[in-house]
């Protein structure tokens, strides 16, 4: 399937994953591979905290209005990545505004009013959060939408709400709300959720987990899962033979200390790739879904070069896919 | 020893805070097991869904009372006790206000109410308001000699510090008191209009979530002092000497933002972390200081380019020229943070080999925490 395919199947990606392991890079590099294949595209940070700004290279803060992240070069037919944030307090507020309050509901909100509804009935934050992205996906429907979702913990009570709220409120505008939210996550044409892990113990056990919560609580369909920061394998990279016996055979005179650095990193290289590889293959035996891989990239944040790499790489991993 | 090793006294309280996935969780648990190599009877607090901890110490569950947890002492070294607990916030939170009731009638028609059973999982600051009052609760009861608490997995390390006041402020919520209060004249308008909006909200998510509101703090009426007390104390305890914070960043912008942003208002507070712990960096492998590691990696990556990254020897020196260059990226997003904290410790641990989940490993870490 060519990347544009995949990008197609779905106008909304809802990516996924436990804390750390990535996930506002991976809803970059998405955004940036739609654009790649000429397809424009919303980011939509959920809870961010200024990652995709950064990994865009764009100075300042994203908020909720729109924002060019990315131009595209239209000479070469790259897609447009536009972002903004969409915060669940701030929809809430929009929500009840709508509702007729005027100018009065500002005072009592900030006297907490807000609080008491939310908790009065848990989820609807979350509930209109998704709502208004059903509203963005009305009204753009060329782009892509990425939405860059809560950390796993609460990306299931997150996505999951809505249902339960059908199940508990019988009639009104915030069943009509949830109703709408529960169409779109249920249909694999308008929505997939795409799951963001790392080749570790504990990240894959919690794919695993909120796999199975995203089918059964949330109906929703599961794209590829996307495993993060892979070390890339160097296959040149000797095993057994040591940096000093080779440094002999090529009569280079290494510093002391040298060729125990060398054979230190070779061995932690080695390591490295080892144990991802196992989590690899648990992953596959936990979770029958096809794997999107990335490599770490040895640089410690993303910018704009790294993130067009990453953009290549997904391209690459979503072409081979069936 | 050095390190983090002072801040392990008896009567201490560190609290761990960072952004997620960080490995505050395992930063925890190991400050309580260098605690107890330092002979301390020493108590790690976790409220995570989660469960790492208990992943971490190989435990299936553990309930929301201190259990212990048995060390190896084969290595015959003196030892004080660990100790875990995983906090239940719902619990926390029906014990206080058994405790508040003016009556057994009044818990229960608290207890009872919808809106109160939707206060633990839903009301932002709740949980870290729970894990707070725990630690109120262990601290006054004086059996541990360390605290070691593992922030929630909120989306803002803040949220710990300000949850006590956000409790205070909703259970006093003035809009719903409004509604519940007997209409003084001069409060008038303003109940009208408060009267307005609830009809509002009624209309938007029903009727029956607004009585269950207004009936919740009508229950609650005569309970807020009791409950705006103890949040001051535990708020006393959290800015108190005996409290140190300590940071856990990996080495990644955003959690360095997120770390910067906390120190700042930590020392807005009159406070500063005690100590910093760049978790999970690369190894760095053999530098004697005297090169920086850039020149480092740039001669290694020349001599890869001159053999060919294809040869075995190129390969190791491009392969040890990227964790230099890893490395040197790590220290510079450090960087900034580790002025901002100075001049707390800053401890650097390095990514293990295999996970960190079980003893033998969070051993491991204490030591290099103490080292």
């Amino acid at each position: 399937m060519s990347a544009a395919a995949f990008l197609r199947q779905a106008r909304v990606v809802i990516v996924i994953g436990k804390g750390g392991v990535g996930k506002t890079t991976v809803s970059a590099a998405l955004a940036r591979a739609a654009s790649l294949a000429g397809i424009d595209s919303l980011v939509v940070e959920i809870e961010g905290k200024g990652g995709l700004a950064s990994a865009f290279e764009y100075p300042g803060e994203l908020d909720y209005r729109e924002t060019v992240l990315h131009p595209g070069d239209a000479s070469k037919g790259e897609g447009e990545v536009r972002g903004r944030t969409l915060r669940a307090d701030e929809a809430l507020v929009e929500y009840l505004e709508e509702h007729a309050m005027g100018r009065l509901s500002k005072r009592l909100l900030s006297a907490g009013a807000v609080d008491v509804v939310a908790t009065a009935v848990p989820g609807i934050k979350d509930i209109l959060v998704l709502g208004k992205v059903k509203q963005l996906e009305r009204e753009h429907p060329a782009e892509l939408i990425i939405l860059d979702a809560p950390a796993s913990g609460h990306a299931i009570s997150f996505l999951a709400g809505a249902g339960s709220l059908l199940d508990a409120v019988r009639a009104g505008p915030i069943r009509a709300q949830a109703q709408d939210v529960v169409d779109l996550l249920t249909d694999p044409n308008r929505s997939q959720v795409l799951i963001v892990t790392l080749a570790e113990e504990m990240p894959v056990n919690e794919a695993a987990e909120v796999a199975a919560a995203v089918e059964d609580q949330v109906g929703a369909h599961l794209g590829p899962v996307v495993v993060n920061a892979v070390y890339p394998k160097r296959e040149s990279l000797p095993r057994d033979t040591p940096a000093a016996a080779l440094a002999e055979q090529n009569s280079i005179h290494l510093r002391p200390g040298e060729a125990e650095a060398l054979d230190a990193a070779a061995k932690s290289r080695h390591g490295r790739n080892e144990l991802q590889e196992r989590h690899l293959r648990r992953l596959r035996e936990l979770l029958p879904l096809p794997q999107v891989e990335l490599p770490f990239l040895f640089t410690a944040s993303i910018g704009g070069r790294e993130l067009d790499r990453l953009a290549v790489s997904m391209a690459a991993a979503l072409e081979a896919l069936d | 020893m050095s390190g983090l090793g002072p801040l392990l006294q008896r009567g201490n309280m560190l609290v761990c805070c960072g952004s997620g996935g960080v490995g505050k969780t395992t930063i925890a648990a190991s400050l309580a097991v260098a605690g107890a190599r330092a002979g301390l009877r020493a108590c790690v607090v976790t409220i995570d869904p989660a469960r790492r901890l208990a992943d971490a110490l190989g435990l299936e569950t553990l309930p929301n009372v201190a259990h212990r947890v048995p060390l190896d002492l084969s290595d015959g070294l003196p030892s004080g006790e660990l100790w875990a607990l995983m906090l239940d916030p719902k619990s926390t939170f029906d014990a206080l206000v058994e405790r508040y009731a003016e009556s057994p009638d009044q818990a229960q028609r608290i207890l009872d109410n919808r809106l109160y059973r939707n206060i633990s999982g839903a009301l932002s600051g709740t949980q870290e308001y729970m894990a707070a009052e725990k630690l109120y609760e262990l601290a006054e009861e004086g059996r541990f000699d360390l605290l070691v608490v593992d922030t929630p997995p909120s989306r803002n390390a803040l949220d710990f510090l300000e949850a006590p006041a956000r409790l205070t402020r909703f259970l006093d919520n003035r809009l719903f008191r409004l509604v519940v209060a007997p209409a003084r004249s001069y409060l008038k308008a303003v109940s009208m209009a408060a009267q307005a909006f609830v009809r509002t909200v009624a209309k938007v998510v029903g009727a029956e979530v607004v009585d269950d509101a207004v009936a919740f703090f009508q229950a609650f009426e005569g309970m807020e002092e009791g409950f705006r007390d103890r949040a001051e104390r535990v708020d006393r305890l959290l800015g108190g000497d005996g409290t140190a914070f300590v940071l856990v960043a990996s080495a990644r912008k955003d959690t360095v933002a997120e770390a910067i942003y906390f120190t700042d208002r930590l020392v807005e507070m009159g406070k500063s972390p005690q100590a910093l712990v760049a978790n999970r960096l690369h190894p760095r492998f053999g530098r004697d200081g005297s090169e920086s590691l850039t020149d480092l990696a740039a001669s290694d990556r020349a001599r890869a380019d001159s053999l060919g990254e294809d040869t075995p020897l190129g390969a190791l020196y491009a392969n040890l020229a990227e964790f230099r260059q890893v490395a040197e990226r790590e220290d510079e997003v450090l960087a900034t943070l580790v002025e901002k904290v100075s001049p707390a410790p800053v401890c650097r641990v390095p990514y293990l080999e295999g996970d960190v989940s079980d003893l033998q490993s969070l051993e491991r870490v204490a030591q290099i925490l103490t080292a």
